[in-house]
This record gives C-alpha cells, sequence and structure tokens, in this order.
C-alpha cells in the first residue's frame, strides 16, 4: 500500500487531512455501516469508532490511498466485533453477524473495495434522519451530523445552542427511531410525497438559518448556506425525477447568489431592489437556472419550491431593479397563493401587485389582510404597509408603521434600517407640510390644515 | 470557501486530445464531485497554441499568437469546487485520475471579507 508522508512534526496537518477525508467520506461511511446493521444510531457509532481508529493511525502510517474504503473496512469488522460481543442473539441477529462477518472476510483493510449502491444508502439516510417521528430540531441536527458530516460542536455554533444540547438532541433522535423501530429504507411509494416534504423542509430550514439569522446581530451565517446548498445538490443527484427537488436547489442558489450584495460594508441590510447587481454570484445564478430548468422539463407542473424559485429567477434575469418583470412574478405569486394559502404568500403577492400595479392594488391585500391573528406580531407586515403608504404620500401613517415594525424584529440590523427608513419617511412629511405651508402662505387661502395625499 | 484547481497536463499540443479510457475516468470523476455537491463548474481548454498572449510593454497592449516557449506549463482545463477547507479541496485534487506527468494546482478564491476596506470599497462595494 502506497502511503503520503505526513510531516511527523505537524500533527495538526494530518489530523486536517482527516477532517477532509470525513467531510467527505462520512454520509456514505455511516450510511453503508446503518444498512450493513440495520440501525442509524449503530452506524454512526461504528463509523465514529472508525474514525477513532483513523485518528489514530493515519498520523503514523499517512492517509491511505483510499481513505473511504479504509474507514469501511474498519467499521464493517467493528460491526462483526459487536454482533459477537452480544450475549442475547435471536435467529436474525445470529443471520447478521454470519452475513456481515462473510462479507468482512471478503474485504481488505486497504483494498478498493466500496460499496456500489451507497447512492442508495445515503438517500436511506436522509429519509430517516429528516423521519417525522423526530422534532423539527431533531431532524435538523441529525441531518447535519450523519449526512452534512458536521461536528457537535459546528451544529451548536450554527444554531446558538450549547454543544451539550446538540449532543442530547442527536442521542434522543437515534433513542427515538431505535424505539420506533424505524427500517433503514427510503419510504415507500403511498408515504413518499409527505416524507420528501420533510426532507426538502429541513434543507431548507438549515439554508434559512444561514440566510437569514431569527436572532443576534449577524445577518448572514453563511457556512450553514453551504451546507443546506450541498445537502441540496446531492440530493437533486440522488432524485433526479423529483420536480421539487431541483425547484428547491434552484430557490437556494439563486438565494445564495445575492449572499455578497445583500450585506453593507458595516453589516448592514440591504434589501433586494437596492442591491448592486455586479456583485451577485452568476456561477450560483446559472446553477439555479439551470435547476429550475431541469424542475420545468419535469413537466408535472411547479410546486411550492419551484414556484419560489421561478420568482427569485425573475429578480436574477432582470438586469436592472427597474427591468424586473413584476406581472410575470404577480402571477406567479398568484400560483403560489393557490397551492399553499398563507398570510406570509399575501404579503408578499401584495408586494408584487403594488410593484406590477401600483401601490393602491398592494395595499388592497395588505388590508384584507390586517386582522390575520396569524401575522400578529410579524414585523414584515407593517414594514410592507409603511412602504406602501409612503408611496402613497401617506408620510405619518407610514412612519408609524415602520416603527411598529422595527419594535417587532428580532434582528437588531434590521430594526435599525427601519427606523432610518421611519426617520426618512419623518423628514418627508416635514418637508411637504413646510411646502404645503408656503404655499398656503403664498396663495393666502390658509389651507395648510389640508390632509397631504 | 472555494478554491480553483488547475490542471497542468504537462504534455505537447499534438497530444491535447485525451484517449477515450482518459476520459471516462475523468467523467467518472466528475460525476463523483457532483454527487458530493461540491463542485461548482469545470471547462477544459482547447490548446496553448492556438491561444494568444496580450502583454504590456511600456503600457502598449502587445499581442502574441501562441505557440509559447513555455508550452509545458499550460493550463489545460480547471475545476471551481466549493469545500469547508483547504485540506478538503487537497483531498479532492488527490482523487483526480491521472498518471504521471500532470501537475494540478489548487488556489483558493478570494472573498470579498479576504480584503482590507479601503480595497473592498475601490471593489465597488
Amino acid at each position: 500500500m502506497q502511503v503520503e508522508r505526513v510531516p511527523g512534526d505537524d500533527a495538526r496537518r494530518a489530523q486536517g487531512a482527516i477532517e477532509a477525508v470525513w467531510r467527505i467520506e462520512s454520509a456514505r461511511l455511516i450510511a453503508g455501516l446503518a444498512r450493513y446493521v440495520g440501525d442509524v444510531g449503530v452506524g454512526e457509532d461504528l463509523a465514529q469508532d472508525a474514525l477513532a481508529a483513523a485518528l489514530q493511525r493515519w498520523p503514523e502510517s499517512g492517509v491511505p490511498d483510499n481513505p473511504g474504503a479504509w474507514l469501511m473496512a474498519v467499521g464493517k469488522r467493528r460491526a462483526v466485533d459487536l454482533l459477537r460481543r452480544k450475549t442475547v442473539l435471536d435467529r436474525k441477529n445470529q443471520e447478521l453477524g454470519r452475513e456481515a462477518q462473510a462479507r468482512s472476510l471478503q474485504s481488505d483493510p486497504a483494498g478498493p473495495e466500496v460499496d456500489d449502491d451507497f447512492g442508495d444508502d445515503i438517500l436511506r439516510l436522509i429519509f430517516v434522519a429528516c423521519h417525522p417521528v423526530l422534532s423539527t430540531e431533531a431532524r435538523v441536527a441529525l441531518t447535519l451530523r450523519l449526512v452534512g458530516g458536521l461536528t457537535t460542536g459546528e451544529i451548536a455554533r450554527a444554531f446558538l445552542v450549547s454543544e451539550t444540547t446538540v449532543a442530547q438532541r442527536i442521542v434522543r433522535a437515534k433513542r427515538t427511531l431505535a424505539e420506533a423501530k424505524v427500517p433503514f429504507a427510503v419510504p415507500e411509494a403511498t408515504q413518499r410525497t409527505a416524507r420528501l416534504a420533510s426532507v426538502l423542509e429541513v434543507l431548507y430550514l438549515v439554508f434559512n438559518e444561514g440566510y437569514s439569522a431569527t436572532t443576534g446581530d449577524d445577518w448572514l451565517r453563511p457556512a450553514l448556506c453551504e451546507d443546506a446548498l450541498r445537502l441540496g445538490r446531492i440530493l437533486a443527484e440522488l432524485l433526479p425525477d423529483e420536480p421539487e427537488v431541483h425547484g428547491l436547489a434552484a430557490l437556494m442558489e439563486i438565494q445564495a447568489s445575492r449572499a455578497r450584495a445583500r450585506v453593507g460594508l458595516t453589516g448592514e441590510p440591504i434589501l433586494l431592489l437596492d442591491q448592486d447587481r455586479a456583485r451577485w454570484d452568476y456561477v450560483l445564478i446559472r446553477r439555479g437556472l439551470a435547476a429550475l430548468d431541469r424542475a420545468e422539463k419535469l413537466g408535472q407542473g411547479l410546486g411550492p419550491y419551484a414556484l419560489q424559485a421561478a420568482i427569485a429567477a425573475c429578480h436574477a434575469r432582470a438586469r436592472s431593479a427597474s427591468a424586473t418583470d413584476w406581472v410575470r412574478i404577480a402571477a406567479l405569486y398568484d400560483a403560489l397563493a393557490q397551492l399553499t394559502p398563507s398570510p406570509v404568500v399575501e404579503l408578499n403577492r401584495a408586494v408584487a401587485y403594488s410593484m406590477a400595479f401600483g401601490p393602491e392594488a398592494g395595499l388592497d391585500i395588505v388590508d384584507a389582510l390586517g386582522s390575520d391573528p396569524a401575522l400578529r406580531g410579524y414585523h414584515l407586515l407593517p414594514s410592507v404597509r409603511g412602504d406602501l403608504l409612503g408611496r402613497l404620500g401617506r408620510f405619518e401613517e407610514a412612519r408609524a408603521e415602520l416603527e411598529r415594525a422595527a419594535a417587532l424584529t428580532r434582528n437588531a440590523r434590521e430594526g435599525a434600517l427601519l427606523l432610518e427608513r421611519a426617520a426618512l419617511l419623518e423628514q418627508a412629511a416635514l418637508l411637504e407640510r413646510a411646502a404645503l405651508l408656503e404655499r398656503a402662505a403664498g396663495s393666502g387661502n390658509g389651507a395648510a390644515e389640508s390632509r397631504p395625499r | 470557501m472555494r478554491f480553483m484547481m488547475f490542471m497542468i497536463p504537462n504534455i505537447s499540443d499534438d497530444d491535447w486530445m485525451p484517449p477515450v479510457e482518459a476520459v471516462e475516468a475523468m467523467t467518472k470523476y466528475n460525476e463523483e464531485l457532483t454527487k458530493a455537491g461540491v463542485l461548482l463548474a469545470l471547462d477544459g481548454l482547447r490548446p496553448g497554441s492556438e491561444g494568444v498572449r496580450v502583454s504590456f510593454p511600456g503600457g502598449k497592449p502587445t499581442v502574441t499568437d501562441g505557440p509559447f516557449a513555455e508550452a509545458k506549463e499550460v493550463i489545460g482545463g480547471y475545476w471551481l469546487i466549493e469545500v469547508k477547507s483547504k485540506e478538503e479541496a487537497v483531498e479532492w485534487a488527490k482523487r483526480i485520475p491521472v498518471a504521471d506527468g500532470p501537475v494540478v494546482e489548487v488556489r483558493q478564491i478570494f472573498e470579498m471579507e479576504d480584503f482590507p476596506p479601503e480595497l473592498q470599497q475601490a471593489g465597488g462595494r
């Protein structure tokens, strides 16, 4: 076996190389071992054992030529040991043990053998990690850990919780899966749509957590976006016939393409229409448009993710904000509102309508939403309403709405931006009042008290 | 973080078209990158003899047609990948299916945050 020389005095370098191998190999390693023993939790423990062995051996011996096969062989040997050690063996376990042993004998630790169907194994792993028997938090943690190759510490930092919390979440999740006897398998056809929806929801949640942090001063936590994107791309290769998988991939690619343009030099947020489009990432836009094209070409109509991607694509294709095809965006929001009616979609539809057909058309939709309890405390409702009122010249009302929005948002930087806009509107209101007074004084008709419109 | 992996094939322009087996192996490798979700873009480049170099002696653009004297150093193609660390990029580079001869150069792409504020501002931010 040919080995790479690792400088003996640089253990950190070896550690980095092992972490890199882990990043690349861990999902198929865990998935392969999970199928082998029929249990995700045990599969992951075995994979961790293999990693520990690598951490012990590789700094001395160098990273083997085929590190994935090396790890898999060690993991399988541990699996056989584990099955042998079990004192109470039912018949099924004995069979599994013999089978595992037989398979283990064929594979040499340094040999090139890697299971060919690891793609199917990874798909099983994704579906199990996002199983509905688990809480959303558990699905997220398990997916990032098992499929994304993130450490518990990385997950903890990304979600601003303690490492202990994440570790407990993962332990509990594995126990829940074992207790519910969730098979290591892709769901049957009847459950497939619902189970896939759960997977997509988890990926998009991770993406959004990175894209727009809900708490704190950080507007962007790009590492999570990259993790979600990578998982989305992997899933698109594993399920090429699912339009919504491509739809979600397209949506994430196009949204991520704006990451550089949506934060200013001092960390202040820059809204979509104010962004410098030269700073958008056209590599990601091209990938996003290609993914959307794949979703459309499957010819099954567009689902919610693909529709959102199509809306994002309208912005991505426009050379300038003024060149945006708002009529098309309004139509896409109509379709989205039909498919997944929600106050939030309505709010976005209102913005699209205001851009396509004027602020009054938007305000009609917003005011129809006014009393929706689901939007109580949602800062974007007063934010959008304030904008529309401002465009209609109703500055005083607009300012009050923006201040209300600023008080509601949990993102400090966004709050500052809202207050800034409110101050501008206050200025506009004052200027207008001054102009009216001036005009009134000039004409001497005393109309200064008339309401500005 | 993003990396460019530059392929420097170290072959003459006459041998620029690769054999079928090499293309098959490379296609399999590219599929691996795609399935791992790390590949953003890749391209192969036409031979250096078809290229031109533009230099600026005395500030005046001057065009020189290929082939060039140091033809062996010519870039044959690139991969643009998105990974978590330099080590991961290197690990992917190590898996490129080539025999003795070619060299792959792995280079990280600048992010805006890598620049001091005055350069970010000069860059239009």
